[in-house]
């Protein structure tokens, strides 16, 4: 599979921020339920790694899952539905914005609770022999769950194809990194014999790069392998709830890795590429805003009552 | 007759003869060690590359074995004591039974998580727990607890490659030493429909029976004492209704036998404070109205202690059976 070129990683790109930065705009509307946890900023991940996917990978999701679930090619409609409730969204309106299913993509709110469920989902495709990878996303907020170091030390000795890749946004919800984290996050990994390959950037160039080497190492060897990625959350944590110090979060919009690539581009496809994301955003959420709402007779069963 | 452990022996062996997706794995299962009761000796030698001994990490073992069934296989996963479940316990709440639904039914766990509880091996309070009651009720998973009226080794085979939702087997660990099955005896024993059977047991040609007893695992085996000691020495004749499916909650085979009898029983290893026969006796209320009278028996609000004579004190006797029996048909 050959590379995206530098105006599709960027549309990409542009299709995750405007997404969001819609969603932002327009939750004090009261169109959305719930909250929402925004991926913006942190686009170049997900688009960088995910360009390498091949049919049948997986991808194991967080609560910040809007960015993973679009890079996977998953639809903007369908995903601006699932916050608004309708019957057409992802999951029909049953799980909301960090609750996304759709063909081998999967995403809990349940922080580190996926971990294990990746290594059990690589171990399921490397006994079929199908050559998948499974790429499990994880924060650094995550790190603080034990049940991590217990499916590290699993996909470690079971040998299977399972790419971490984590995000380390630098902050768990409001407590920055310095009060959360002892040690080093490589040496996490390292510590149970997992390869690790770290990226201090926000291009979607280098990452692109980093993640095809991880992508290709885990296809190849059939073992698990760490991608870390530095990065910032431009949003707050949520919505309306940041604390941050507002000159940390402007030096780093410096590093905006939209801007970063946008560099690459002729004026003129750049404005083409965000003038068809802005009229696909428009639709997507005009479209999930007609369609009908999920209906309680849709409610059904969690599981067969006899079986 | 087989006692309970070879039939689960037996059924975990059958499950990985039949299909190639059944993994098995948990903490000490492999040869020659067999797992902490045994239950899977001689299976790593029969299947290696399907029984898998890891590490302890009940969290990491019940998430890669819901991985695992997400992808295709039909994972087997050994608590080696139920009271480490509470480990897992996110990995069965958040995970194994919300994927189906939350997806809007793209996705099923067929997972199969078994445990031994239950005390009276004088383990004390962290080994001897009959903590099930904790994951009544919860949607999306099955509760399924043996005894030694209905299969064993069925039971366990029907989950594993018939039902495509979660369930989390109870093996009560005083049943595996245990004959299963009725040798047409003293007892008569008819079966509900379904692939997990409740069982109603009497005493072959008793009069009608104007109690029902209900219990489900080990309890049933104390009950059945207290059903001989009511007819033969209290001329009261009770049935025996043993669910083995605990939750989802199977109304209709309550029915048939306590809008028979309106008396209803409950026996449970846990603690009585809203717990399993708090349920049964609502669900009963509220079907058959102001005719129900009930009685709960159920172990103390406390820890299991380790000393014999403290541990018998605290959990369920035959003879606190017999004796709430008695109080409930004055």
């Amino acid at each position: 599979m050959g590379p995206p070129t530098n105006g599709e990683l960027y549309r990409q790109m542009q299709r995750i921020r405007r997404f969001e930065e819609t969603v932002l705009d327009r939750f004090p509307l009261g169109e959305f339920y719930g909250t929402t946890h925004t991926y913006i900023g942190q686009e170049a991940d997900a688009v960088g790694v995910l360009s390498w996917l091949e049919v049948g990978d997986i991808v194991v999701s967080n609560h910040r899952c809007h960015g993973h679930f679009l890079a996977y090619g998953g639809s903007m409609h369908a995903l601006a539905a699932e916050l608004m409730g309708r019957s057409t969204g992802v999951s029909g309106g049953r799980g909301g914005s960090q609750h996304i299913q759709w063909r081998d993509f999967y995403a809990n709110g349940i922080l580190g609770g996926t971990i294990p469920l990746a290594v059990g989902m690589a171990f399921a495709e490397k006994q079929a022999g199908s050559g998948r990878v499974v790429i499990a996303f994880m924060g650094d907020g995550t790190l603080g769950e034990g049940v991590v170091y217990e499916s590290l030390n699993l996909a470690a000795l079971w040998e299977v194809p399972v790419l971490f890749v984590l995000e380390n946004n630098l902050y768990a919800q409001s407590t920055s990194i310095q009060h959360n984290l002892a040690g080093s996050i490589e040496g996490r990994f390292a510590a149970f014999g997992i390869q690790v390959r770290a990226a201090q950037t926000t291009d979607v160039l280098q990452i692109l790069d980093l993640g095809q080497e991880s992508i290709a190492a885990v296809r190849m060897s059939a073992k698990p392998a760490a991608l870390i990625l530095e990065t910032y959350r431009f949003s707050p944590h949520s919505k309306g709830d940041d604390v941050r110090d507002p000159h940390e979060i402007a030096r780093y919009r410096e590093q905006d890795p939209l801007d970063i690539h946008a560099a690459r581009l002729k004026a003129g496809e750049r404005a083409q590429i965000e003038t068809e994301v802005e009229r696909e955003i428009q639709a997507a959420f005009e479209q999930a805003g007609q369609d009908p709402p999920a209906q309680p007779a849709s409610l059904g069963t969690p599981m067969d009552i006899e079986s | 007759m087989n006692t309970v452990l070879e039939g689960l022996n037996e059924g975990l062996r059958a499950c990985l003869r039949s299909s190639e997706q059944v993994y098995l794995l948990g903490e000490d299962l492999l040869d020659p060690y067999g797992g902490a009761f045994k239950v899977t000796r001689g299976l790593s030698t029969e299947f290696p590359a399907r029984v898998l001994g890891t590490p302890v990490s009940e969290a990491g073992i019940v998430g890669a074995g819901i991985g695992m069934a997400l992808r295709g296989l039909r994972p087997i996963v050994e608590i080696m004591f139920g009271d480490f479940l509470m480990l897992a316990g996110d990995q069965l709440l958040n995970h194994a039974s919300k994927f189906r639904w939350m997806s809007n039914d793209q996705v099923r766990v067929p997972l199969v998580v078994r445990t031994p509880m239950g005390g009276r091996r004088g383990y004390g309070p962290t080994h001897s727990q009959s903590l099930e009651k904790h994951f009544l009720g919860m949607p999306g998973l099955r509760t399924v607890a043996i005894n030694t009226l209905t299969s064993p080794g069925d039971l366990l085979q029907h989950a594993v490659l018939e039902d495509d939702d979660p369930v989390l087997l109870v093996e009560h660990k005083l049943l595996y030493p245990q004959k299963w099955g009725v040798d047409g005896g003293e007892f008569e024993l008819s079966l509900s429909e379904g692939s997990y059977p409740a069982s109603r047991l009497r005493i072959r040609s008793a009069p009608q029976a104007s109690l029902t007893i209900a219990a489900y695992g080990y309890m049933a085996e104390l009950a059945k004492q207290a059903l001989l000691e009511l007819a033969y020495e209290h001329e009261i004749f009770a049935e025996l209704f043993v669910p083995t499916q605990l939750s989802p909650f199977l109304e209709q085979a309550w029915l048939a036998s306590v809008s028979g009898t309106k008396r209803l029983l409950t026996v449970e290893e846990s603690g009585l404070d809203l717990g399993w026969g708090a349920e049964c006796v609502a669900r009963m209320q509220e079907a058959l109205g102001a005719d129900l009278r009930a009685r709960r028996v159920a172990a103390m609000q406390l820890p299991v202690p380790a000393a014999g004579e403290l541990e018998q004190a605290v959990l369920p006797q035959v003879e606190g059976i017999v004796a709430a029996a008695l109080s409930l048909m004055q």
